[in-house]
């Protein structure tokens, strides 16, 4: 099969830009009204229900609400930065998808059309080069309002994005390291290679770019650059209308983009369990994979298959989204100097010591000469639990993990002091929290 | 189309150049630099040094230029009402010196510098085979891990000795 050529390729362009920003828009603007009926869920409210049946018409009736309010500028804001600081929030929000693949290639008459809108050679890189100029965003907008809040909003937003964007690249390091290139569709290619999703062999990466995604995207129980709780609203205090939207907008969009990049990195992307779904351009040909004598297997592209893969794409994505929402409205917010210490006194050394790991456990592996499949993956599996296993224990300072055991001992220890049988004798009942047991 | 972009992306770096030094405000001069350094980054991409850009972008004007931000709020430096710049006898020197600068670089660049219509020079053509057998990020790791594996790690000592002695100056400073 051959890839699209000519003119069909070119509508074939437009027509995959105009489709992936319609959908990229509609599930940002649902993904508002999912967050604020699951925080009522969550709270026993019944949320925004009124609208359109179960409030499904909401986002429509808040964008035109946003429209239609007026728009303030406060006089000693600075005029050309503030107007422009929004703008440079949602552009790097809505155009890093353009380097996500969201199924398997599509089989049209004119020839196979692939499901991502641009394939650059260096793809996660893109990535992380556009999320990094997000932060300017915010930062200006902080500056430009010239208010105390807004203003301490936007440094937070600059402090905590460089940050994390540290333990964000270590997070990739081990997934760059297994996959050999820097292409999303190359990562997706080497887990269906590999039979396993990169969530397990990969584990703590896993864990840790889960973690700098929350600090990156600003939410809860990372969000301190709009703490509304000490700073009114943060760096968006003065923004009203559709400049304060777009900043919501951009909020949003990165936790899709965030989503969906997690599901590629670390659940497989667009692919499903089995062999018939793989698809990859190798040497001009697409692939399924390789025989037993390095033979390629021909892949046959089906619209079906791009339907099916898209839905298990489109699923995943939303399975990651349901998670931001969840944590928001479980967490508390950290406070400033936890959210430091956690950025560079827990994840930079662990995302350092991981990657070391890995790199020794893949060198190792490639050595003995194993090849690149199922048990390999299995074998990182295990090495990787040991290492998530004691980052968790490390992290979790005998809270919750050893929390209910020490608890029950320190209930024993209590009831024997009850009965009377105290070491001093004196018959006084000790607290279990004096006893340094 | 390929010149077309390139002219772009060059009027743009220059114009940003040109803005960091006339820009009434410290932040919008720095500003300025990220879009100068986001038009080179354009113009790495036109050559297909696709890591370099990527890099260029993410190092210079996603971490270093947001801590120059970040330092240049923190401090309140400058006034974006008045005019820092004072035109006088010496910026005349000074642009006179940047001039010259220039034109002399014009003159030694500005030769036969133009390529024939379907030649593809020869560092072109080795990256294009690098970037095919290695990919965009191993056609630069490959030598820099091998062949130039000791300069590389010296550059790193460097850093590290440059981060040791501003540690020890802005301790030296609190005491």
């Amino acid at each position: 099969m051959e890839p699209i050529s000519g003119v069909p390729a070119i509508v074939a362009m437009v027509a995959k830009v105009l489709g992936l920003f319609t959908i990229l828009m509609l599930v940002v603007a649902y993904a508002t009204l999912a967050e604020r009926r699951i925080s009522a869920w969550i709270q026993d409210r019944s949320g925004p229900n009124r609208v359109g049946p179960f409030g499904l018409l909401q986002p429509i009736a808040d964008g035109i609400k946003n429209f239609l309010k007026e728009e303030t500028l406060p006089a000693t804001a600075n005029r050309l930065f503030f107007v422009l600081a929004p703008m440079i929030t949602i552009t790097p929000a809505l155009v890093v998808f353009a380097v996500i693949p969201v199924a398997a290639p599509l089989a049209t008459p004119w020839g196979v059309v692939d499901m991502i809108v641009a394939d650059v050679p260096i793809g996660i890189l893109y990535v992380l080069a556009l999320s990094s100029l997000g932060v300017y965003g915010l930062v200006l907008g902080g500056w430009a309002s010239n208010n105390k809040y807004a203003f301490l909003g936007g440094l937070r937003a600059s402090a905590q994005m460089v940050s994390y964007e540290v333990a964000l690249g270590l997070s990739l390091i081990p997934v760059l390291m297994l996959v050999g290139n820097v292409t999303l569709t190359e990562m997706v290619w080497q887990q269906q290679q590999m039979g396993i999703w990169f969530a397990l062999p990969l584990s703590l990466a896993f864990i840790l770019f889960l973690i700098s995604a929350f600090a990156e995207s600003n939410r809860l129980p990372f969000d301190m650059p709009e703490a509304e709780s000490e700073l009114v609203t943060g760096y968006h205090t003065e923004y009203s209308s559709m400049k304060f939207s777009q900043y919501m907008i951009a909020e949003f969009g990165h936790m899709v983009t965030a989503s969906a990049l997690m599901a590629t990195l670390f659940l497989g992307g667009w692919d499903l369990p089995g062999t018939w779904d793989n698809a990859f351009w190798h040497e001009g040909q697409l692939i399924r994979g390789f025989a037993e004598d390095g033979s390629v297997l021909m892949a046959d592209a089906a619209w079906w298959k791009t339907l099916v893969t898209f839905g298990a794409f489109g699923v995943k994505t939303l399975f990651f989204l349901l998670v931001y929402i969840w944590v928001r409205w479980t967490l508390p917010r950290f406070r400033y100097d936890q959210v430091m210490a956690l950025g560079w006194k827990v994840m930079l050394p662990t995302g350092l010591g991981y990657a070391m790991l890995m790199a020794v456990t893949i060198l190792s592996l490639d050595t003995v000469g194993m090849t690149y499949g199922f048990t390999y993956g299995l074998v990182l599996t295990g090495v990787s639990g040991l290492a998530t296993l004691a980052f968790l224990f490390f992290i979790d300072r005998g809270h919750t993990i050893a929390g209910a055991a020490a608890l029950n001992r320190q209930r024993a220890h209590a009831a024997r002091h009850a009965r009377g049988d105290n070491p001093a004798g004196d018959g006084q009942v000790v607290l279990p929290s004096a006893v340094g047991d | 189309m390929v010149e077309i972009f390139f002219y772009i992306f060059a009027a743009t770096a220059l114009g940003g150049g040109l803005g960091v030094v006339l820009s009434k405000s410290p932040v919008g001069s720095l500003l300025m630099m990220v879009v100068s350094l986001a038009s080179l980054a354009g113009v790495f991409v036109l050559l297909e040094a696709h890591f370099l850009a990527a890099i260029q972008v993410i190092v210079y004007a996603g971490a270093i230029m947001v801590l120059f931000l970040f330092v240049i709020m923190l401090l309140n430096l400058g006034h974006d009402y008045q005019q820092d710049l004072k035109w006088g006898a010496f910026s005349v020197l000074s642009f006179a010196v940047a001039g010259g600068l220039a034109g002399i670089l014009a003159r030694e660049v500005g030769g036969d510098w133009q390529i024939a219509d379907g030649v593809v020079p020869p560092g072109g053509r080795a990256i294009d085979a690098a970037v095919r057998e290695h990919g965009a990020v191993g056609a630069i790791a490959e030598p820099l891990f091998t062949t130039y594996v000791v300069p590389f790690e010296i550059t790193g000592i460097l850093l590290l000795v440059a981060i040791v002695g501003a540690l020890a100056l802005a301790k030296r400073n609190v005491s």
